[in-house]
């Protein structure tokens, strides 16, 4: 139990600080969800960062990374959510697809797709959910139909973030025929592949997060498939394990919305109730104890310890926490939540009414909270399946 | 940076809690409750050959010269195990502020082979199982005394928890008996090593609950298959995972003594309350009626939960120093360790701010 850093530990953040402070752009870029211009951005920041090799920290030299471990990829997203970095357009790609494919890829396949994705070569969507499989994901219907040396896809896949500009995707299919967990397979396609077809799904407030995917007789060659034939859904929950429990959301981001609330709070309070300081206070208790304890799990990790079941208590604690200090900056906000970012008065209350919007999905997506208190209880207190 | 417990602590918790859960059975507070006894003799031997109450006491003193980080996982497994005796008290924080006297009187060579120091700290209006105490360690204003058993007259205050045996205390101070000034870290200390206990608690109550879902069957199936039930169990046990990592810190954190280390064991103390009591409410609703009787185990561990939630320090005055840590100092990533505050100041009140 040693909770302080090492001198090259502060020497590192000492280097993260030093470079972000010389490169992240003054002002913020354009939404990567509005336009191709804001994609496009964000994929040249993706570049920056790899020049500094900050593209991924924790993976090896040779695949564009540093070779570090789970502690210093803490301090560096500290570092990179203080400096008030852009968001990583291609969260999918390094925070999900890219450890699965350093448990379950062949030595080719990383060789082929880190360094690019590393780069921001290649910005990835994930295409799992369908319009009839989303918390069920066992229940997916596209096909992969093996035919030689390629797989044939077929179907529809929904709820895809970054996909309408993205350029690669990761998706869950099954062989023609096979049932629930049997018989499925992770495939890596091209999003501009013939056969593709992506409809853009606006949110509530326009932004266009995600795409709808038709798959018509789209064909890839086995190599881009993912861990073994029939193995699909065992890759898949290692991706989920990384996407709720870890990588997805680090615990600065929320320590910063904690620190922006208590900003806000600070330039208010005279006209507020006391209530609202004590969930101020409450909102920075939670995501310190959620600092906490990823600094716990990844002391752990690093001693070669596994993801287990924490990734849903992870993942119920995060998105929780962002809606209550979302909601709470709505509160000191008071008449002027409503407005949107481009009303002239909007100031700050624009940008909390974005990240409200935002947190309204946390406790949906990467596994809706009702599954994770699913898996909870069936997984870590041994509860009978219903 | 590493916040993991070594082997050596691990090995010493897991024995220290496998002995504490064995003798310490619901059925034998029952016995216990029957005789009126505060302390089983034979369990209280056991603690002491094992070498707990000394844990934290200097070498010289037949102590093992351990720290609080040794000490914070045993005093989750004596909440775990529902511990009558008061040990967590004695070894957690009357150990701890008698090694920090010139001349403790002898009395830390008599706490290794057994002895009970209680304490009457000023932020708790009653002294805790003061009957099975030697000695009691009092104070006057921020003079501290230490006061023979025999001094003092006591004044049974029932507690909802029949095993905190509270006391009023009368005594009356005298040169001889102060041993020195100042509480320094004193009500914290209690606070964290209260919050580990409540963290035990908790989770025995989940884990009384979830053994009963299991076995009591509705409309033909076990009630913990029901998604309702699942739910309620599984949000009190993230509250459980969360709150405790805050306790650890809490721990490893307080020597420290600077506001950030009191603020953290504010937090773990607030956090672990909270956690202990939905712990405990949601285990009461998941045994429905039978989780209201005498009959069912469960209320030993929800009484003990709810007592301690409010020892050493109420929310209200933990929350002052919550509130004093986010106004003082900086917040934010980066900010998170007391010790990164301590010696390398950052710049910036709020940090991360764009």
């Amino acid at each position: 139990m040693k909770l302080e850093y090492t001198e090259e530990q502060r020497a590192f953040r000492a280097e993260v600080r030093g470079w972000m402070e010389a490169n992240v752009p003054p002002a913020p870029l354009e939404s990567f969800d509005r336009t191709r211009a804001g994609f496009e951005a964000h994929r040249a920041w993706e570049h920056k960062l790899n020049e500094g090799r900050w593209g991924m920290v924790t993976w090896p030299e040779a695949l564009g990374g540093r070779g570090l471990d789970l502690i210093r990829w803490l301090i560096f997203e500290e570092e990179y959510y203080r400096a008030g970095a852009p968001t990583r357009v291609n969260q999918n790609g390094i925070f999900l697809l890219g450890p699965t494919m350093m448990e379950f890829g062949t030595e080719e396949q990383k060789a082929r797709f880190l360094p690019r994705m590393a780069a921001g070569e290649d910005i990835w969507a994930q295409a799992w959910s369908e319009p009839g499989a989303g918390s069920d994901l066992a229940g997916v219907r596209a096909t992969a139909t093996r035919d030689g040396d390629e797989y044939v896809l077929n179907g529809q896949k929904i709820w895809s973030s970054r996909a309408v500009f993205a350029d690669w995707a990761f998706g869950l299919f099954r062989a023609p025929g096979s049932e629930r967990h049997k018989g499925m397979v992770l495939v890596l396609f091209p999003l501009d592949a013939p056969g593709v077809t992506r409809r853009s799904i606006a949110r509530m407030d326009g932004e266009l997060v995600f795409a709808e995917i038709f798959l018509d007789d789209v064909r890839v060659p086995v190599a881009n498939r993912l861990g073994d034939e029939g193995q699909g859904w065992h890759v898949c929950m290692a991706t989920a394990g990384f996407e709720r429990g870890l990588l997805l959301r680090s615990p600065a981001r929320y320590q910063v919305a904690a620190a922006k609330l208590a900003a806000l709070y600070e330039t208010h309070k005279a006209h507020l109730p006391a209530s609202i300081g004590e969930r101020v206070a409450q909102g920075w208790m939670d995501a310190e104890a959620y600092a906490l304890a990823i600094y716990a799990m990844c002391s752990r990790l690093n001693a070669g310890g596994k993801i287990g079941p924490e990734s849903s208590t992870n993942k119920i604690v995060w998105s929780e926490l962002d809606i209550l200090l979302t909601q709470t900056a709505m509160d000191i906000l008071g008449d002027r939540a409503e407005l949107m970012p481009q009303a002239p008065d909007a100031g700050e209350a624009g940008d909390w009414l974005a990240d409200y919007v935002f947190a309204l999905a946390g406790p949906i997506y990467a596994g809706s909270n009702e599954i994770q208190r699913n898996i909870i209880a069936e997984r870590m207190l041994g509860l009978p399946k219903g | 940076m590493e916040f993991a417990f070594t082997e050596d602590q691990q090995a010493m918790t897991e024995a220290a809690r496998k002995m504490l859960v064995e003798s310490c059975t619901p059925a034998g507070m029952r016995v216990m409750l029957e005789k009126n006894e505060a302390l089983d003799a034979a369990r209280w031997a056991a603690i002491t050959e094992m070498g707990l109450p000394g844990m934290l006491a200097p070498e010289a003193a037949g102590g093992l010269g351990l720290g609080l980080s040794d000490f914070i996982a045993i005093a989750e497994a004596a909440g775990y195990a529902g511990l009558p005796e008061p040990l967590v008290e004695l070894a957690g924080v009357v150990v701890p502020l008698l090694a920090r006297f010139e001349d403790d009187r002898g009395w830390l060579e008599r706490i290794v082979a057994g002895g009970i120091v209680a304490i009457g700290h000023p932020v708790n209006p009653f002294v805790a199982n003061a009957d099975v105490a030697a000695a009691l360690l009092m104070g006057d204003g921020e003079d501290i005394h230490l006061v023979e058993a025999n001094a003092v007259t006591l004044t049974r205050q029932e507690s909802f928890d029949p095993f905190r045996r509270l006391f009023r205390v009368e005594w009356t101070p005298r040169a001889a008996t102060r041993i020195g000034t100042g509480w320094n870290l004193t009500a914290e200390r209690g606070a964290v090593v209260a919050a580990a206990q409540m963290i035990g608690l908790g989770q025995r109550c989940i884990d009384m609950a979830v053994a009963y879902a299991k076995e009591r069957y509705q409309f033909g199936k076990p009630i913990g298959s029901y998604q309702a039930v699942k739910h309620l169990l599984a949000t009190a046990q993230v509250k459980i995972e969360f709150a405790r990592p805050v306790v650890y810190a809490a721990a490893a954190e307080l020597a420290l003594g600077t506001l950030p280390a009191r603020a953290r064991a504010a937090h773990a103390k607030i956090a672990a309350g909270e956690a202990a009591e939905l712990a405990a409410r949601t285990a009461v609703q998941v045994f429905g009626a039978m989780g209201m009787t005498w009959e069912v185990d469960l209320h030993f561990f929800l009484k003990r939960a709810l007592a301690l939630k409010f020892a050493w320090g109420g929310s209200a005055t933990h929350r002052a120093t919550i509130t004093a840590r986010i106004e003082s100092l900086p917040i934010g990533p980066a900010a998170t360790f007391a010790a990164e505050l301590t010696v390398h100041a950052p710049e910036a009140k709020f940090q991360g701010m764009k």
